[in-house]
């Protein structure tokens, strides 16, 4: 059963399904997934879809991704549902208690190094890929990527997740600096809607959410809502 | 961080000093080959809804070991704490022991800090133990309950994952009473829709899986307490004996008899006596 850490989460495994031992006894649960954040002057936009599978089956058809560290500090979690939440669990604790010893916000490359203290230390044990993304005094808004391995680095804009793959191309192609929170917006929600479109492990609805000074913004973009584009 | 906790184990993972001996016994010499036994799955359909007032859980009553059905009356729905109940599939005994120390360790929460468990905090211990054990412990958990902060369900695998739903279903039969629950599940339904929901939800389960079966449970869980169901439906099969199967002393005829004398060791006995207070 510990195996199925190795397994990536775009391999199909249909060929392993067996009436009497169901996928979820034999494949971890896992959030084959597309997640994203831009940064913008005055804070961050950050997405995911919502899709949590176990094997072939959708464990979590409304999975929320997008996890609180902090007031103005999110994560986007991607790889073992178990592994990220427990990773982020403890973080939000070391953060919180960093922040109260402070008595001032934390900042959000705080954040993103216990991130990587956590998942480089524990490489061997765990799959997790996170971007970490927020608001802080100092930097404004600012992205942070720790993929699997536990590296860390600052990036304008960052994709992660097994649909990412399909995206690259898009976010490079479309991804212009100084874009106003409007546009960051669309772009997020129709890289999204790109991956969740080509990736068999995402899909779902579309839940987004804008870190500025003044606080967090949520939405989601449910199914038939995402934005079309023709492929004929 | 300074709650009392009951049975936290001291060490981390788990003890394999056994695992010699289990060698040994199994590829033993040719008479002395003993198969070890099977751990027994609950290969079960449970399923819970959130409704107007509160929480509806069900389960079926069927536990297996293999092919065979080994108790025909399980009771998968396990008491948490007053407000809070927990459906357990995967390995029974794991479920079991798993939702007996969390029951314990909330008990003892209660009662050094004086106030009723949440839903939440049961959900945390299971996560933290179970991610823990790194999915050694095979606990598909359903947790509902209600609480001074409303009414929850909740999910939790056994790596450790949770995920909070309006309904959700889980065990071997979970496809099939998922495809019911998706159809019919509409928020803030009355208790008798909510009922007939889970409750057809489990029976579809029970049609459609080889490793559920039997009678249906429901637990009913509002602000005002518990309404615990056994069993809400009963099987059409009665599975009554058909006729007497005790015989007659005499009815098989003899052929020889053996007797062989057992060589027992004579202990050697003392008495002590115990010096007890007075009254």
């Amino acid at each position: 059963m510990a195996a199925a850490l190795q397994y990536p989460a775009n391999v199909s495994s249909f060929n392993s399904y067996n009436d009497l031992f169901p996928d979820w006894t034999q494949k971890e649960v896992s959030t084959g997934t597309t997640i994203m954040a831009v940064e913008f002057d005055g804070g961050v936009v950050m997405g995911a879809d919502s899709r949590t599978t176990t094997g072939a089956y959708i464990a979590n058809r409304v999975t929320d991704k997008l996890t609180p560290i902090h007031d103005r500090i999110f994560c986007c979690r991607s790889g073992s549902a178990a592994d990220t939440q427990a990773i982020a669990d403890a973080v939000t604790y070391q953060l919180g208690f960093h922040s109260i010893e402070l008595d001032e916000a934390p900042l959000v490359q705080t954040a993103a190094s216990l991130f990587r203290d956590m998942c480089y230390r524990y490489r061997e044990e765990l799959m997790a890929g996170i971007i970490v993304a927020g608001w802080d005094k100092r930097r404004g808004g600012q992205v942070y990527t720790v993929p699997v391995g536990g590296m860390m680095s600052r990036q304008p804009v960052s994709v992660g997740g097994s649909g990412s793959s399909y995206i690259y191309g898009y976010v490079d192609s479309n991804y212009k600096a100084e874009m106003s929170k409007e546009e960051c917006l669309k772009f997020t929600a129709g890289a999204l809607a790109l991956a969740m479109e080509r990736d068999g492990s995402s899909g779902g609805v579309v839940r987004l959410a804008v870190i500025t000074e003044q606080g967090v913004e949520r939405q989601v973009i449910l199914g038939n809502q995402l934005p079309q584009f023709s492929t004929v | 961080m300074a709650l009392s906790c009951v049975l936290e184990p001291a060490l981390s993972g788990f003890n394999f000093e056994n695992s010699t001996r289990n060698n040994v016994l199994e590829n033993g010499s040719e008479e002395g080959k003993i198969k070890a036994p099977k751990p027994m799955k609950t290969g079960t359909t449970i399923a819970g809804v959130v409704y107007k007032d509160g929480v509806v859980l069900g389960a079926d009553t069927r536990a297996t070991s293999d092919e065979v059905v080994a108790d025909k009356m399980c009771a998968k729905i396990h008491y948490i704490a007053p407000n809070i109940y927990c459906c357990g599939a995967g390995t029974a005994a794991d479920t079991e022991k798993t939702t007996d120390m969390l029951s314990s360790n909330l008990t003892i929460f209660s009662l050094n800090s004086g106030r009723n468990p949440r839903v939440v905090m049961a959900v945390n211990i299971l996560q933290d133990m179970l991610f823990r054990y790194r999915g050694m412990i095979g606990a598909n958990l359903i947790l509902g309950g209600v609480d001074c902060t409303g009414s929850h369900l909740y999910t939790v695998g056994p790596y450790g994952s949770m995920d909070k739903v309006p309904y959700l279903a889980m065990g071997s039969g979970n496809l099939a009473a998922m495809g019911i629950l998706e159809d019919r599940f509409k928020v803030n339904m009355d208790l008798e829709e909510a009922k007939a929901l889970v409750s057809d939800a489990i029976h579809a389960g029970i049609m459609s899986d080889l490793g559920s079966g039997n009678n249906i449970d429901l637990c009913v869980i509002t602000k005002e307490g518990v309404d615990y169901i056994r069993p809400h439906r009963e099987s059409p099969y009665n599975y009554k004996r058909q006729a007497k199967y005790k015989y007659k002393p005499g009815t098989t005829p003899v052929l020889s008899k053996t007797v062989t004398q057992l060589e027992l060791e004579l202990v050697h006995e003392t008495v002590q006596k115990m010096e007890t207070g007075s009254s």
